[in-house]
């Protein structure tokens, strides 16, 4: 069989970071492809240069043996190359007919556009209403949009971008059953994810990347899913310190009663009749799918987002870290010491009155530095000089030097390394153990079964409290399922 | 108030309208691609000297045709500045009206000597369309314009169909909605901007010939007098629609001829209120006093 | 660090004068002598500086600084010609009013007013912000109309002169009008732009709320979620106090200059002011070298035409050349440290 993609020796450069290091790829005709790696390897990196939208420092693409310059998403689609983004890439106010359209390149009277997108619907076994604004899609379907898009384009080769992320474990199997079904439409696809039983179940190969360089590569069931698993975290010898937890938990600090709270934004869900609770001492983790209510859920508790209706008492002060620290938590042209400054307010030990001492804010700064390990040449750097793993370690940092009663996390460890990540387990449960109330969401529901002394589950905006020892599929299964009687 | 004195009102308004419509046109193009361009005023006032100027050598036709490239590439340089460097649009968009208010008020002072002697320059005459002038109050008005008036009305249907009915109008739709998205679909987002405000600031520069050829009559510094920047507003007061935005210039332009009107009638109400009523309305419409208007998403953004 | 930024302003300027040049050139004039004219219209001698160019000054300067209040939180407000002439409506009509008065206490109760009014004038459009999110550049820009119509109004009628000759109104009354030095046009208002100035300086670089506000501008999301901003709150305070300003500005002139009102009493002050700010990034004592120097350019252009037979209008044409220059020596100076953050 011959290869219908090839990449050879990509390099990739970020500024200072380097994300690829002479990376080759190889997808056969007729394939799954899975690419393996753990957030940051360089995945999304490696495929966005495949389909045109990132431009590699050096290396090379060939499309069925043919050396092709792929100067941007055009460039690929015309060589039948099409990508499922793991984002929402469709024009929110548009339809989602018009959005295919526009992608596709179809007649934009609406009679025609509307039946060819109802029969590419009804083909595909993925149907869509072509009226439908994109922005009011339920998250399911905006991801549907996202493939019928890339199919449109009569892609022969395509491109899946972490595509269960936001779908539910149901939900994600149909898809993958789909995409298994293109094979014999005659595509190849490539599957990225960080998830190896949805790698080894769905591929034909597998590919594992790590910190930008090829690892190894061959057929999905011919290593054991632990040397995979060893090959992508690269030190088949470390395993992350567990913190030792401290005894029961103490006082009550986050109290909820029958809690609704509005969804916020698109992609969220609204949040009902929530009882639950968390005390001192304890972590305690949010399961959930994304778009069910945890967002809303951990915000309201942040502060960020008011009730609408039910009780919520939350001991001050709180403390959050938001999930998109580029834009939620950090000003990337601001110091380490201003950002400092910003993220206490009036409570900055430096703040007289209406007055605002910048000596000693850039003392703090440079003593937060050294006791949080954050690798920056000074107070005085700018936060995006940062690698995300610093400007994690500072935002935590931040976040703790308000001395909180309650610290909220969202994915708090989204796009570090492994090594970066068992540091911010360390400092959460090190909080807990001072006493502070933590509550967390993360996607990867490994990570909170891990981190987490109880787990609640949320799912269509109700909070499930589940019991001690619960195991990793009756969580999952929670997550999905209305069990009748409980919750 | 006699039939007369209204028909000869409502054909002021239409007349007064046209440039303000053909303006407000162009910049519906540029902000439906996500772009506020201040510097249609300027470009307004620059193809209004165009087309003097071009109009003394070679007839109003020639005239038009100067207005239609001045505007089309003082459009082009903000697009350049704006959209290809990335430079703020406002300030942008209002240095070029600046620099555009010194240079016409400098040309036209060395070609035509100062002093402000009016000048006198072949125009577009009147051009009754036979038969539908002969409705009620309406023909006269509607039909008893000159061409470029008659330019305006056919660019308002072309315009709706270019925007909603073709393939180019979706994409520059999708780049004033969502840049990402709009990348991500293969738009080219800022070569398609920059179209857009080509063809705007060639609107813009009829607008600026209409005002001289088939308004006024004559070229005065500074004539345009704010007139870019009214169809800023008619734009919002018509919610980026072809259609709205031409009801919406006919508004305002009726507001501005309602000027003329008071000198012939004596009210005790000053003129100066009823001046200021579009924009008293354009902002009510912002509020959702009257009737949701939805801005380009991209709009402001920068 | 300052003289990286200025270095872009110098270059500005002398791209303008080159343009002016070429131009002068072209229209069959020498330049030494249209230049040296120039020259001579803003510093050729204490009376030019003193009368021409400072008193031109202080108006753009405290507008510059309105503005850039405004802009530090993101916010454009392009209707500070409105308000500038709102300030001067309300000027007038108290100035009117205050016959009788201490000279400290009228002219006090003067400018109060007009800073009152501007705050007024830009209420609306901060409403619709806040309550609607609708754009302040567009509500902004429908108000200077609307201001524009107004002032026409009141000096033909309700603020008209008894005489009801001119569309101007009276004098306003001798104690409300701001001292000048004598033998020039020169007012007390430079101190008050100077002091202004100096305040709105240390407020941004030592006081919380100063910080809180470039915070707003710089990363709004952030701000709200870790800085606890109300960045709402921030925006509409923000653009009030520069409502005011302008305002203020067109008390000072009316309190310092005109001691009166009639139409174009600003000759563009308001839009002019968008670049004074813009070009001193934003920093209040670099405000007042931009305004000291547009004003300079403004006076110089009354020598070029008084002297050499050139347009004063022209200089409209360089001050557009400067502003472009600077915006686009910034939008590639971001594109050169545009890494990924």
């Amino acid at each position: 069989m011959a290869p219908v993609l090839e990449l050879r020796g990509i390099i990739k450069h970020f500024g200072p970071v380097q994300a690829l290091r002479g990376a080759d790829f190889i997808l056969e005709e007729g394939e799954i492809h899975a690419l393996l790696g753990e957030n940051g390897a360089g995945k999304s990196t490696l495929m966005g240069i495949a389909f045109g939208l990132i431009r590699p420092d050096a290396g090379q693409i060939l499309v069925r043996g043919n050396p092709q310059q792929i100067r941007g998403p055009l460039d690929a689609r015309q060589l039948g190359i099409g990508m499922v983004h793991q984002h929402f890439t469709s024009v929110p106010a548009l339809t989602a007919a018009d959005n295919i359209g526009l992608t596709a390149g179809w007649s934009v009277s609406p009679g025609p556009l509307y039946r060819r997108v109802r029969d590419l619907g009804e083909q595909t076994g993925l149907p869509i209403d072509p009226a439908a604004r994109a922005e009011d899609l339920p998250a399911v379907l905006k991801q549907r949009l996202e493939v019928l898009k890339a199919l449109a384009t009569d892609a022969r080769i395509l491109l899946l971008d972490e595509p269960s992320s936001v779908l539910s474990p149901a939900e994600a199997e149909s898809l993958l059953t789909r995409i298994q079904g293109f094979r014999s439409r005659g595509m190849s696809a490539v599957l990225i994810t960080h998830r190896l039983d949805e790698a080894t179940r769905v591929a034909d190969r597998v590919t594992v990347l790590r910190r930008g360089e090829v690892v190894h590569t061959g057929q999905a069931n011919a290593e054991p899913p632990a040397r995979l698993a060893a090959l992508m975290i690269g030190d088949p010898g470390w395993a992350p310190q567990r913190a030792s937890r401290s005894a029961s938990a103490g006082e009550v600090r986050v109290r909820a009663q029958e809690l609704a709270v509005e969804r916020s934004g698109p992609s969220g869900a609204p949040l009902r009749e929530a009882t639950f609770g968390a005390r001192s001492g304890e972590v305690v983790g949010i399961a959930a799918v994304e778009g069910n209510g945890q967002r809303e859920l951990l915000r309201a508790v942040a502060g960020l987002l008011r009730p609408s209706q039910g009780k919520l008492e939350v001991s001050a002060p709180v403390s959050f870290v938001p999930e998109d620290r580029t834009s939620e938590a950090l000003i990337g042209e601001f110091t380490l010491a201003e950002n400092l400054a910003m993220s206490q307010g009036q409570s900055g030990a430096w703040v007289r009155g209406p007055w605002l001492d910048w000596g000693a804010v850039e003392r703090r700064t440079l003593e937060l530095l050294g006791e949080f390990s954050v690798r920056a040449p000074g107070p005085k750097t700018p936060a995006m000089a940062l690698s995300g793993g610093n400007q994690q370690r500072m935002v935590l940092a931040a976040a703790l030097e308000r001395h909180p009663m309650v610290l909220v996390a969202e994915n708090p460890t989204r796009g570090l390394d492994i090594k970066a990540t068992a540091e911010i387990h360390a400092r959460l449960r090190e909080a807990a153990n001072q006493g502070v109330a933590v509550l967390f969401h993360s996607s990867d529901l490994d990570e909170v079964v891990e981190l987490a002394d109880r787990v609640l589950v949320v799912r269509k905006g109700r909070v499930i409290e589940l019991p001690h020892g619960a195991t990793r599929q009756e969580i999952g299964a929670r997550m999905l399922v209305e069990v009748p009687g409980a919750g | 108030m006699d039939a007369d004195l209204l028909v000869s009102f409502l054909t002021s308004a239409v007349r007064v309208a046209t440039p303000l419509l053909l303006a407000a046109l162009g910049e519906t193009l540029a902000e439906r691609g996500g772009v506020i361009n201040l510097g249609i005023e300027g470009a307004m006032l620059a193809g209004a000297l165009a087309a003097a100027i071009g109009s003394t050598a070679g007839g109003p036709w020639a005239g038009t045709l100067a207005a239609v490239t001045t505007g089309a590439m003082l459009s082009l340089g903000f697009g350049l500045i704006a959209v290809a460097a990335g430079a703020n649009q406002i300030i942008s968009g209002t240095a070029i009206t600046l620099g555009a208010v010194g240079a016409t008020g400098a040309i036209y002072r060395e070609v035509y000597g100062s002093a402000g002697v009016g000048l006198s320059l072949p125009t577009f005459p009147v051009l009754p369309i036979a038969g539908l002038d002969r409705i009620p109050l309406l023909g006269p008005a509607l039909f008893e314009q000159s061409i470029l008036t008659y330019l305006g009305y056919a660019a308002v249907p072309a315009l709706w169909f270019l925007l909603f009915r073709t393939r180019w109008g979706l994409a520059l739709r999708a780049a004033g909605e969502s840049v990402e998205a709009a990348t991500a679909a293969g738009v080219r987002v800022k070569r398609i901007r920059i179209v857009a405000l080509v063809l705007g600031g060639m609107f813009a520069g009829i607008a600026g010939a209409s005002l001289v050829l088939a308004q006024v009559g004559t070229f005065a510094e500074k004539m345009t007098a704010g007139r870019g920047f009214m169809a800023v507003a008619i734009v919002v007061l018509g919610g980026w629609r072809p259609g709205r935005v031409a009801g919406a210039a006919l508004f305002f332009g009726a507001a501005m001829a309602l000027q003329f009107l008071f000198q012939s009638i004596v009210l005790n109400l000053p003129y100066q209120l009823f001046l200021m009523l579009p924009y008293l309305l354009t902002l009510l419409v912002l509020a959702g006093g009257v009737g949701r208007v939805r801005a380009p998403a991209e709009l402001g953004r920068e | 660090m300052r003289a990286e930024r200025s270095l872009p302003l110098i270059s500005a300027v002398a791209a303008g004068i080159a343009v002016l040049a070429v131009t002068l050139v072209a229209t069959g004039h020498d330049p030494i002598v249209a230049l040296g004219a120039m020259w001579r219209g803003a510093f050729g001698s204490w009376d030019t500086i003193l009368s021409a160019v400072l008193p031109r000054s202080i108006p753009l300067i405290v507008i510059g600084l309105g503005i850039g209040l405004a802009f530090r939180t993101g916010a454009l407000n392009i209707g500070a010609e409105g308000q500038f002439y709102a300030g001067a409506i309300a000027a007038t009509w108290a100035g009117l009013h205050l016959n009788g008065w201490p000279g400290p206490l009228a002219i006090a109760a003067l400018l109060i007013t007009s800073i009152l009014a501007g705050v007024l004038w830009v209420a609306v459009p901060v409403l619709l912000r806040v309550r609607f999110g609708v754009l302040e550049v567009i509500s902004t820009l429908l108000l200077n109309f609307v201001a524009d119509a107004l002032v026409s109004w009141m000096v033909q009628g309700p603020l008209q002169e008894t005489k009801r000759i001119y569309p101007q109104s009276d004098q306003i009354a001798a104690s409300a009008r701001l001292p000048q030095v004598p033998g020039t046009r020169l007012h007390l208002g430079v101190l008050l732009a100077i002091s202004l100035a100096v305040a709105l300086w240390l407020i941004y670089r030592r006081t919380l709320w100063g910080f809180q506000l470039r915070a707003t501008g710089a990363g709004p999301l952030a701000a709200r979620i870790a800085g606890r901003i109300d960045t709402k709150q921030m925006i509409a305070t923000a653009l009030l106090l520069s409502g005011g300003i302008a305002g203020l500005a067109g008390g000072i002139e009316v309190s310092g200059v005109s001691y009166a009102l009639f139409q174009n009493l600003s000759p563009g002050y308001g839009f002019t002011g968008i670049a004074v700010a813009l070009l001193a990034r934003l920093d209040p004592l670099g405000t007042i070298a931009t305004g000291l120097l547009f004003a300079a350019l403004e006076a110089g252009a009354g020598g070029l035409q008084r002297e050499a037979g050139v347009p004063a209008v022209l200089v409209y044409l360089i001050e557009a050349v400067i502003i472009i220059v600077v915006l686009l020596s910034d939008a590639f100076a971001r594109r050169r440290s545009d890494g990924r953050f």
